[in-house]
Formats: C-alpha cells, sequence, structure tokens
C-alpha cells in the first residue's frame, strides 16, 4: 500500500510498503477514506517530536471501512463505515472505565521510554512517535486498528465523510479544551490559535454557555473563519498587543478562560520570541511556551488555563508567580476522543454541527508532501488538509 | 520504607534487630531485608517461620572477596503495578508458573512438576538454554507466591510476588522482587545478557505485559506492522 513515511526534519515521503494484518484478537483493519494533517503533526514533521524515526507512517485523524476483524472484535463488521479516535485506550483499565482514554494503561508497548521521562505511561496514539507507543500512522491506504471493540464509532453512509472525519481528533480536542475550562454563563473565553481544534473549541464554548468567545491568531484567514464560523471578536497579535487588548475586550478583567490550540510551536513577538526560536534550535528547551505565558499574564483572577496544544518536554521562562498569586486553575491532557465522539456525532446529524467548513485543501495521498509544505507554510490560505489515498 | 534510610536516630545494631524480629509475620518485611541480606536467605527464613538476622546479613568471606573483584555480585530488582483485577484472578493466572512464558519473554517455558517443584527453561545468547529447578517456599492463597532454585541450578536465583488489594476500587498491587546470583567465569557475561543491560526495566516490561493480559486480554504490539524504513 501507499503511506506517508517521515524521513527528516520537513520531509515526508509517500512510499509503497507492506499492507498492515492483524497482529492481535482485537484488531480491525481498516481502508481509509480520508485522513486529516492534523496541527499537531506538524510538530513531527518539524522534527520537534523526539523517538520519531526515519519511516515511521504518520497521521492519525482518520476514518474509513472495516475490511477485516480479528476474532475478538464482535461489535464491528466487514463493510462497516467508522471514525477512529486518534489515542488508543484499550477500555479495560481503570483509566479507560473512568473515561480518561488518553491516559490509558495498556495500549503504549514502548511503556519505558515513557515512563522514564514523564514518570508514568499514557496511551499510545497513531503515528505520534516511538515514545507513544510506536504504531503505524493513518496517512495510508490501510491502517490496523488495535483495541477495536471499543472506542471506534459507526457512522451512517449517507453523510459526506468531511463532516464526519473531525470526529476522529480535532472536534473531541476542541470541545474537551472548552470543557476543561468549566464555562458559567456570562463567561468570556479566549483562544489561542484559529485553526480546527481552535474553531471547535470556539464553537463548544458557545455551546456550553459562555457569553464571548474572543480568537488570537496571526493569519487574517484563519481570523476571518473564526469570525464567520466561530463568532468569535478577534485578535491578530501581530496588528495589536494580544495581552492589552484582552484587557481592553473583557473590562480589564480578563478573560475567565484561556484556551491553549497552539502547542509547542508557539510563536510570539520580539526578543521573547527571539529567545524561544533560540533556545529551542540549541535544543535547550523542547517547547516554545509563547501562548502559555501570556495566558498566565492575560487570564483574569481565579480564571482556568486550558491546555490543548500538544507539549513534549521541557520549556523554559514560565511565570509561576502570575499563575499562582492569581489563583489560576490549570487544566490539560491529550483528549479522550471515546468519552465525546457519539455526543459530537449525534450533533452532527442532528444539523448542529458541520465541521467540514475548516476543510481548505483535498489532495490525493501522493501530494501529502505539498500537503504538508503548504499546511506549515500557511501558504494558499491553507488551514486544513484532507489526504484522500 | 528500608530499615537503614528511616533509621537517622543512629540506633544500635540491636534495636535493628529488635525490629526485624518484630516485623516477620507479615510479607512486606521481606522487602526490607533486601538491600542487607539475600533475598534466598530472607525468603528461606520466612517460610522456615524464623530469621536469623546475623546469618542472613552477614556476608562471607569468600563473598565479599568476589564482589571485591565484580563476579558473583547478585542482580535484585524490585517492581510493583496495579492491575485492574481482584487478586485472586491474579494470583491464580501466576500460580500456574506454566503461564509465566506469554508474558516473560526471557523465559522458554515451566514446567511444574507438582505442588513445590517446577522446572524452568530460559533463552539464552547464542541458542543456549539456561535451566533449572525451582522450588514454591511459601504460598499463601490470593495473597503471596516465593520461590527459589534448588541447588545445582545454572543461575541460582529466587523471587516472590505478592498480591495486594489496592486502595479504592483499583484492583490489585502486584509487587515482585527477584534476584539471579549469577555464576562467575565466562558464562557471566552471557548471562548477564539474558537478563537485559536493564533488570529494572526488564521486570517492569514484563509486569506491565501481565497487567495488559489480564485486563485488556492481550499485549499490546506493533512488531511486524508496516513501515517505511529499509
Amino acid at each position: 500500500m501507499k503511506a506517508v513515511c517521515w524521513h527528516s526534519a520537513n520531509e515526508v515521503r509517500v512510499e509503497s510498503v507492506p499492507d498492515p494484518t492483524i497482529l492481535n484478537p482485537r484488531d480491525a483493519i481498516i481502508k481509509i477514506t480520508s485522513t486529516a494533517i492534523c496541527g499537531s503533526d506538524l510538530h513531527i514533521y518539524g522534527g520537534y517530536i523526539p523517538t520519531v524515526q526515519q519511516g515511521d507512517i504518520i497521521g492519525h485523524e482518520f476514518m474509513g471501512e472495516v475490511v477485516e476483524v480479528g476474532r475478538g472484535v464482535d461489535n464491528l463488521k466487514i463493510g462497516d463505515r467508522v471514525v477512529v479516535p486518534s489515542t488508543i485506550g484499550c477500555g479495560k483499565c481503570n483509566y479507560c472505565q473512568r473515561d480518561m482514554w488518553s491516559l490509558c494503561d495498556n495500549s503504549n508497548p514502548n511503556s519505558y521510554l515513557e515512563e522514564k521521562l514523564y514518570g508514568n505511561v499514557t496511551s499510545a496514539i497513531y503515528g505520534y512517535s516511538h515514545l507513544l507507543g510506536g504504531y503505524a500512522g493513518a496517512q495510508a491506504e490501510y491502517i490496523r486498528v488495535p483495541f477495536a471493540d471499543v472506542g471506534v464509532v459507526k457512522v451512517p453512509a449517507d453523510i459526506p465523510d468531511e463532516k464526519l472525519l473531525f470526529i476522529s481528533d480535532a472536534i473531541p480536542t476542541g470541545y474537551m479544551g472548552a470543557e476543561m475550562c468549566d464555562i458559567q454563563p456570562g463567561d468570556t473565553v479566549a483562544v489561542w490559535g484559529c485553526g480546527a481544534v481552535g474553531q471547535f473549541a470556539m464553537i463548544s464554548a458557545y455551546m456550553m454557555g459562555a457569553e464571548k468567545v474572543i480568537a488570537i491568531d496571526r493569519f487574517p484567514e484563519r481570523l476571518e473563519m473564526a469570525r464567520k464560523y466561530a463568532k468569535a471578536e478577534v485578535i491578530n497579535y501581530e496588528e495589536v498587543n494580544a495581552g492589552e487588548a484582552l484587557k481592553e475586550m473583557t473590562g480589564g478583567r480578563g478573560p475567565d478562560a484561556c484556551i491553549d490550540a497552539v502547542g509547542l510551536e508557539a510563536h510570539g513577538v520580539g526578543i521573547e520570541d527571539f529567545y524561544d526560536q533560540t533556545k529551542q534550535k540549541l535544543r535547550l528547551e523542547t517547547d516554545r511556551p509563547h501562548v502559555l505565558r501570556e495566558m498566565m499574564v492575560a487570564c483574569r483572577k481565579g480564571g482556568t488555563l486550558s491546555i490543548m496544544g500538544v507539549y513534549g518536554g521541557f520549556v523554559d521562562k514560565i511565570p509561576l508567580g502570575a499563575a499562582f498569586n492569581k489563583g489560576l486553575t490549570f487544566r490539560m491532557g491529550q483528549m479522550h476522543g471515546q468519552k465525546y465522539m457519539n455526543l459530537l456525532l449525534q450533533l452532527i446529524l442532528e444539523g448542529k454541527l458541520d465541521p467540514s467548513f475548516v476543510v481548505t485543501h483535498q489532495l490525493p495521498l501522493e501530494q501529502a508532501p505539498h500537503g504538508y509544505q503548504i499546511f506549515q507554510q500557511k501558504q494558499d490560505n491553507c488551514v486544513k488538509v484532507v489526504l484522500k489515498p | 520504607m528500608t530499615l537503614t534510610s528511616g533509621d537517622k536516630q543512629g540506633n544500635s545494631q540491636a534495636s535493628e534487630t529488635e525490629r526485624w524480629a518484630s516485623l516477620i509475620g507479615g510479607g512486606a518485611m521481606v522487602l526490607l531485608g533486601l538491600r542487607q541480606a539475600s533475598l534466598r536467605g530472607v525468603l528461606t527464613a520466612l517460610a522456615g517461620g524464623g530469621l536469623i538476622y546475623q546469618g542472613a546479613t552477614k556476608k562471607s568471606t569468600i563473598q565479599q572477596a568476589q564482589d571485591a573483584i565484580g563476579i558473583n555480585k547478585p542482580i535484585k530488582v524490585e517492581k510493583t503495578v496495579t492491575i485492574n483485577k481482584p487478586a485472586d484472578e491474579l494470583y491464580r493466572y501466576w500460580h500456574n508458573f506454566e503461564n509465566l512464558p506469554t508474558f516473560m519473554k526471557h523465559l522458554k517455558s515451566v514446567k511444574v512438576y507438582d505442588q513445590k517443584r517446577s522446572h524452568w527453561i530460559a533463552n539464552a545468547p547464542l541458542g543456549n538454554n539456561v535451566e533449572w529447578d525451582a522450588d514454591i517456599l511459601e504460598d499463601r492463597e490470593n495473597e503471596f507466591i516465593s520461590w527459589v532454585s534448588v541447588e545445582g541450578a545454572d543461575v541460582e536465583n529466587s523471587g516472590f510476588v505478592r498480591f495486594q488489594k489496592a486502595p479504592g476500587d483499583r484492583g490489585t498491587e502486584v509487587k515482585v522482587v527477584l534476584e539471579y546470583n549469577l555464576p562467575g567465569g565466562g558464562l557471566t557475561a552471557a548471562i548477564a545478557k539474558l537478563f537485559g543491560e536493564e533488570p529494572e526495566q526488564q521486570i517492569g516490561d514484563e509486569l506491565r505485559r501481565f497487567k495488559m493480559l489480564m485486563e485488556a486480554g492481550e499485549i499490546a504490539t506493533t512488531q511486524g506492522q508496516p513501515s517505511g524504513r529499509r
């Protein structure tokens, strides 16, 4: 089959690799009909995620059709149309059973690596480094789905892929980002990053009762999308100081909750941005915490920071004094897709949510290298690329 | 949790011995002795119903000499994992030692002869095997199993597994402690490899696989999946 393989920083290739096979009883093989390039794939593309190896198949946001099931899977059959959550949960451990699927104890066969670095093991994620399991990713014609008897969501045949694909990853990520804000009626929620996750976080925040949502980005087309589809007020941080603007827009209080939908490759302005970019290049810090710093200072006293952008390792110069003295609450984590997907599917089926607006590019799988390039460089107004194997 | 590190008052050796004596009776204090005495000695003493502290801790001069030149150093590891299953289920699976190779990769097979004795075959480098007979020393249903290799083992070893209810509804805490006494001479390096460069990691991995098998019914793997590596 054809698959997108990572080779080195800023280089992916579409290559011929063997088809996946059933390795365990609870496996299924899915023929992929649509797979997206996620913003967090750009961290891999850029070479920022440790333990990604040359030749690894990447990608974790996908849907398709069941073509083979293991003998331990009795709720799926060949021909079923399914969306698969990007984080792999066994469904049987204490964490999965408490709906904290991204903290699954049992899905990562390379647990010792992660235990050394993080002190414990978390769930595996398709195509997202050997630290997070080393599973082959979804930007391919076929994929092996472990523990396919739990978490996989069957979807109706008559709805186009573009409406359903993002319940694999981007929508539940945004939804969980908003949910962790514990939004109260009248709250103002600020969202850093207007990619797909940011857009769905904003829409979810309104669904949960936010009175005002403020979007922060630097690309006019992404801000326009936030204004048009997510009904957000917008701040272009390259034109105005985001911290000051947020104060002015919230009566001097600051937002009640702040969502980070950017992660470890955040851009800032001026000397601080230079400091982070330099330290990251010199491998003196792994992640650029610009958004985290800005949120900690901008948030109102007693507010909540909800971190959905991916962080991998170590960051420098965090204003913990601000966070401590203002009594902020931090909530974060990889999304528990399996907890939210059925609810989100229902919203889509009822016509209350149509996520297809985020798709700006549809490309054949062969053009994945081009897709990565334009998404990374934000060329051609690229917000979201869907690959068609 | 160890006796030595907890005892900052500079108490006499005698009071430590007393404390030891008072601890005998439970399974947990076996752990306390690990850093001072050989696991085998402690387990044997436990099974026998008593423990002579001096005897268990004082090294022979021959062993001291061996330690000084770096051979015959026991590999001692301990690791705990919490498994979302009741203790009896885990105890039953473990107690049939013939199940152990399903999650202990270095074991080729275990053959159970009777209630007490079993025969173990482990894979060694270069297609070799190492073999030994082991006896169960102490066996408390749903709680504790200890075993020790009998005289003449290729690799002298001993260990125990303890099953203890975790707080709340978190299942069972499973603790494994193993000790291998590697023989001196040319075989040592080869056998050391058998148990991995990092025995802690190996035991940790094995316990993780035990947990996966017990909870998820299978062991997560990516072996044999496609990639673009040449």
